[in-house]
């Protein structure tokens, strides 16, 4: 019998050597397989007393419990080795660009619009909605606008034929008919914004045919010109996202407000650069003022019992201030590399809690 | 309205200084749109005497001057204008001034050897006109060392400012200084409006030819003849500030009526008393087709809508919007009659707008005058035409009975609070009106106001309010927090509101860009895309492209696409909602959802996804649309053909029932190339209204059972008849695959070798999901039956071998 001693470190150092996983393989079968040198050593126990067996036992099975350690440590090495030789021939240029992706854009006006909604729900405002083909008295009469007025000499309204019933139809001039349809149709108190397109035969560097405007009325019991302050300047200050933005409020004139008021906002120009907030200039940015009484009468009112106020903005304006979006023109000219820069991504919703201002992306 | 601030301060006795008037108007209502200080920019130039000029020893066309500047020694300045001489007066600026005409602050420097320490300057230059043929030279008795802004009288700023339509009163420079009075910065100076007695009788009278129901086109009119007069140039204090405001000064007839219309925004017109043929001036409708030049030089065809004045002749005055030609008067009038007229302001606009005159008269006119003024006017104008013209005035001839404007508006005591807020003090309410011209008298719980007559727009206690809250100050109004009705907001919008801002990301994410384009187009392609009512085209377009309301969304996302890909970007997917009209009525408009992809699916990269959009690329960006609508893909059934501006072959209808919800296809290749589109452009449409809203279950859903046991599939592929729609076969064995049928994917479509010629080959698999057991063969067996069985019974088709 060879001595174990010279066969477990002969065995032990082949594994030592096996430099493949195929050759340790080898090396186990030729050990501990069925035939191997160690199994047939376990095997000639057999023939052994009872003592000699045992103590002889031992030393065996220490010995193979040695080797099967040794093959399995080295098999381990071995196939990390082949791993990292496969894991090598797979290597790829991973500076190789990746499949496309085509990220579409939300255009800046309907994202505008959501910020005033989302503003505007919280004050306790719905939507209304009005048709863009106006009759003259929806778009003009009613919101004491007679004809011949001035004030509709600044409207340079789009006309459109005379109906079978010879009333003259506009594409409105602003979002305000929609205050007509809505105090005809529900009582009191009402709180709506109207947002929706709008058109004047206007086409200039900063005058489009049709662009966007936001109606709002309020009217209720006790609703003064105060509320419209605090109504206006909660609106700019969350919209503009400017905490301490002065607004200003200074006499005008439309015809179915009274008293009216344009509303200014700080803001600071330096090197043409325009930076909204506390500063030494102002920004006329919207319209407003108390129901003319005119109008409450024209929609059934009792103006002697209800009052309130109505605004109105330029959506294209509001965006254009906030977004620093330099030519109105381009809202309307559907270039992609202009949607790409100034468009939103789709799953950013505009929302009170989650932020109003698409986080600069 | 453009005045200076001098004239300002003929009105308005003030000790605020003139930054502070300037920063208040625009809380009283009147913008300030623009103010030129001339004396700001001229401030560096000084008069200065040329010493002595010699010729520049080495430049033919150049002197050298030394220039007296009324301190410190004589400075050499290089000049190259032919007219420096020496003993001359000029213009100096110093080294550091700025000179605006040729945008250059100057540095002392030397000019080909010589130093030059300043500069002697043009009008040009100093951009007070457009004079530069030489230096400027001033009398000799121009005072060295003296502003020259302050000597030319170019030191009185200009302002303008914009008047909104119901401040006819503000279209006077006494009419804003009456508010600046009212506000407290300063006092409303007395101007003398007494009557002048004249010394003859006026050779002209007034002839109202008006029906008893037409007078009220000239509720007014005085006039005054004078006589002797010298028309020669106006003196220069008021040719300066009408040059100030932007008026070319004529001569002192014409230039006395255009101050006053602005002095007191009061328009006047000027007749020639020899022009003026019979002793009569008519005022009359105007009869059909009679024709008149006015002083623009353009003849005017009239109708019997417009009010003129006319003498033996014919008619050569538009009431209110502009005087004749051939009546007007000249430097050679002697003799003038004055017109001072009211004329009613919604005739005035009409007849303004018919001829499209805009002229500072009518301006006045049609906002509303003073209607007493042909009353009052008249002293004061007579007494400043004598004073520049000489000459005498006759007595004043007038016509009419004038306007019933006394009128009492009540004014409730805690009306001003009640509307706006503000707590003013009674007495500051009272002081305010009465300021402003109005009568006050106190009546129980209020008082009975009366406004001036020349503020015409003041129509109830609301006006009333307006003009005491401005005063006092908008800066009052308390902050008042709209009060809350709900903790935690309602939302804004309705269901069907809710639809375009779900929908618009739905699209966004599938890849197309949203669009907003106009809601008119071409005629040509409104016709194109099934539109071109007639009322529906716009009576004044812009542009004949923009001429008639769309009938669909489609027509400008194509012009879109061809201009993105006219820029180099022919990939194009976009969508757009908005609306689209079949009618004039309201529930004719409805709101389109359109979307197109034109060109390639994705850019020519490495990884091989470029592929030309199809159909199927559309069809699935309208399947998602409707989906994001709550519109179940399982209800829908498809159909083929769409309108014509698709390609016949190539679109379809998506239906609920018998109901149309949506259309997609390819877009006819002869309207894509209309459009200069160069590839295939596929397209969709619907209209919300059309889509259902979903039937309201709340916002739970319903029980979610899910299968345990093992799903299996089953391939199957069926030869039939080309013509046959896929959509029939996959319907066939939805139905026969019963009620374990969890999916079905239609993997392969194969027409050619191997197949007879008018047949396809279609793959599909089947997914069938087990309830209660495990699926064992025979049950499989028994649905595949089922499904090959009527596969073959309704489409014809055959499993292939």
């Amino acid at each position: 019998m060879e001595s174990l001693d010279a066969v477990s470190s002969e065995i032990i150092d082949a594994i030592d050597i096996a430099d493949s996983l195929d050759a340790l393989e080898a090396i186990r079968i030729d050990a501990l397989g069925k035939k191997g040198r160690i199994s047939l050593m376990m095997r000639e126990l057999g023939g052994m007393n009872a003592e000699d067996r045992r103590a002889a036992g031992q030393t065996l099975n220490r010995v193979k419990d040695d080797i099967a350690t040794a093959i399995d440590a080295k098999q381990k090495i071995l196939a990390a080795v082949v791993l990292n030789e496969r894991l090598e021939a797979e290597r790829l240029d991973v500076s190789l660009p990746s499949r496309p992706h085509t990220d579409a854009r939300l255009h800046p006006l309907s994202r505008t619009i959501e910020e005033v909604i989302a503003i505007f729900a919280e004050m306790g405002f719905q939507v209304a909605e009005g048709p863009d083909i106006e009759s003259d008295y929806y778009n003009f009469t009613a919101l004491n606008i007679p004809p011949e007025h001035p004030a509709r000499q600044e409207h340079d309204t789009f006309y459109l034929p005379a109906d079978a019933e010879g009333g003259r139809k506009v594409l409105r001039t602003h979002t305000s008919p929609v205050q007509i349809r809505t105090m005809e149709s529900q009582d009191p108190p009402i709180r709506i914004i109207v947002p929706g397109r709008t058109y004047r035969s206007d086409h200039d560097a900063t005058h489009s045919p049709m662009f966007h405007q936001c109606e709002g009325l309020v009217i209720g019991d006790g609703i003064h010109m105060g509320h419209l302050k605090g109504c206006l300047i909660d609106f700019c200050r969350a919209f503009f996202g400017v905490d301490d933005l002065p607004v200003r409020f200074r006499p005008s004139y439309f015809p179915f407000t009274e008293p009216s008021a344009e509303v200014d906002i700080g803001c600071t120009r330096q090197n043409g650069a325009l930076k909204i907030g506390a500063g030494d200039d102002w920004l006329e940015i919207l319209g407003s003022g108390m129901v003319n009484p005119r109008v409450l009468e024209n929609c059934g009112y009792d103006p002697e019992k209800y009052q309130g106020f109505a605004f109105g903005m330029g959506i294209e304006r509001i965006a254009m201030l906030k977004y620093g979006i330099p030519d109105l023109r381009t809202f309307y000219d559907s270039d992609l590399r202009w949607m790409r820069h100034y468009g939103f991504l789709p799953f950013d919703a505009p929302s009170i809690h989650a932020g109003l201002s698409g986080g600069g992306i | 309205m453009k005045f200076t601030r001098n004239w300002l301060f003929d009105h308005l006795e003030t000790d605020h200084p003139f930054a502070e008037i300037i920063d208040v108007l625009p809380m009283l209502g009147l913008e300030v749109e623009s103010m030129v200080d001339r004396a700001a920019t001229l401030a560096p130039f000084i008069i200065a005497e040329v010493i002595s000029a010699e010729q520049h020893p080495n430049a033919d066309k150049l002197r050298v001057c030394m220039v007296n500047t009324g301190s410190g020694d004589p400075i050499q300045v290089i000049c190259g204008a032919p007219n420096a001489r020496a003993g001359m007066k000029g213009v100096f600026a110093p080294v550091g001034a700025y000179v605006p005409g040729i945008d250059l602050t100057l540095k002392a420097g030397e000019i080909r050897g010589e130093l030059s320490n300043g500069m002697l300057c043009s009008e040009r230059e100093m951009e007070i006109s457009d004079d530069h043929d030489g230096i400027i030279d001033l009398d000799d008795e121009a005072p060295i060392g003296t502003l020259f802004a302050t000597y030319a009288g170019f030191d009185d700023p200009m302002i303008e400012i914009a008047i909104t339509p119901n401040r006819a009163d503000c279209l006077g420079v006494r009419g804003v200084a009456r508010d600046l009075a009212a506000a407290g910065y300063g006092r409303l100076k007395d101007i003398d409006t007494s009557p002048l007695e004249g010394s003859f009788d006026s050779p002209i009278s007034w002839q109202l030819d008006l029906t008893p129901a037409d007078e009220y086109l000239c509720p007014l009119v005085s006039g005054r003849a004078f006589t002797g007069l010298k028309n020669a140039a106006s003196p220069s204090w008021m040719a300066n500030r009408l040059t100030a405001i932007g008026q070319r000064p004529i001569s002192a007839l014409v230039d006395i009526t255009n101050y006053v219309m602005v002095d007191l925004g009061r328009p006047l017109h000027a007749y020639d008393i020899d022009k003026i043929d019979g002793d009569k001036l008519i005022i009359r409708r105007a009869k059909p087709c009679e024709t008149m030049t006015a002083l623009n030089e353009k003849t005017y065809e009239l109708d019997e809508d417009m009010l003129v004045i006319g003498d033996a002749n014919g008619p050569d005055d538009l009431a209110g919007i502009m005087g004749g030609e051939r009546t007007g008067v000249s430097e050679a009038t002697k003799s003038m009659f004055l017109e001072v007229a009211i004329f009613d302001q919604i005739s005035v606009a009409t007849t303004g707008r018919k001829l499209n005159i805009h002229s500072d008269a009518r301006f006045r006119f049609e906002r509303g005058l003073d209607v007493t003024s042909p009353e009052w006017v008249s002293g004061y104008v007579a007494r400043m035409v004598m004073d520049i013209c000489g000459g005498e005035a006759s007595h004043v001839v007038s016509a009419g009975a004038g306007t019933a404007w006394q009128r009492n508006i009540f004014l409730a005591i805690d009306k001003v609070e009640r509307l706006t807020g503000i707590e003013v003090p009674k007495d500051r309410q009272v002081a305010i009106l009465e300021l402003l011209g109005f009568s006050v008298s106190e009546e129980n719980g209020g008082w009975q106001v009366s406004p001036p007559p020349w503020r015409g727009d003041i129509d109830g206690a609301a006006d009333l309010v307006e003009e005491i809250g401005r005063i006092y100050g908008f800066d009052h109004l308390p902050m008042q927090r709209l009060p809350r009705e709900h903790v935690v907001a309602q939302p804004a919008v309705n269901v069907k509101q809710a639809r375009p801002l779900r929908l618009r990301r739905a699209l966004a994410q599938r890849g197309l860009t949203e669009a907003v384009t106009f809601s008119f187009l071409a005629e040509k392609e409104a016709v194109m895309f099934g539109g071109g009512d007639d009322c529906l085209r716009l009576v004044n377009p812009i542009s004949a492209d923009l001429s008639i309301m769309r009938p669909s969304a489609l027509p400008n996302l194509l012009s879109a696409a061809a201009c993105n890909q006219d820029r180099g970007e022919a990939d194009v997917a976009m969508f757009e909602i908005g609306p689209v009209f079949f009618g004039d009525k309201p529930d004719q408009q409805r709101t389109a959802v359109a979307g197109i992809r034109h060109g390639a699916m994705a850019p020519r990269e490495w990884h091989g996804s470029r592929r030309i959009v199809d159909v199927f690329d559309i069809k699935a960006d309208v399947e998602a649309g409707l989906s994001a609508l709550g519109v179940r893909r399982d209800s829908l059934q498809i159909e083929e053909g769409g309108p014509d501006y698709f390609h016949p072959g190539r679109c379809g209808r998506l239906l609920q029932g018998r109901k149309l919800l949506a259309q997609f296809g390819e877009i006819h290749p002869s309207v894509v190339s209309h459009f200069g589109l160069r590839s295939a452009l596929v397209g969709f449409e619907f209209f919300l209204e059309d889509v259902p809203l979903p039937k309201s279950r709340g916002p739970a859903r319903s029980y979610l059972k899910m299968s345990p046991f093992q799903p299996v599939s089953r391939d199957f592929a069926f030869v039939l008849d080309v013509e046959l729609p896929a959509s029939q076969l996959l319907r066939t064995i939805k139905s026969a695959a019963g009620s374990l049928l969890s999916d079905v994917q239609l993997f392969d479509v194969y027409e050619g070798e191997n197949i007879a010629t008018g047949k396809k080959s279609i793959a599909v698999t089947i997914t069938l999901t087990p309830e209660k057991a495990t699926l064992s063969d025979v049950e499989i067996e028994s649905i595949s039956n089922a499904v090959i069985t009527a596969a073959e019974k309704n489409c014809g088709a055959v499993l292939r071998a």
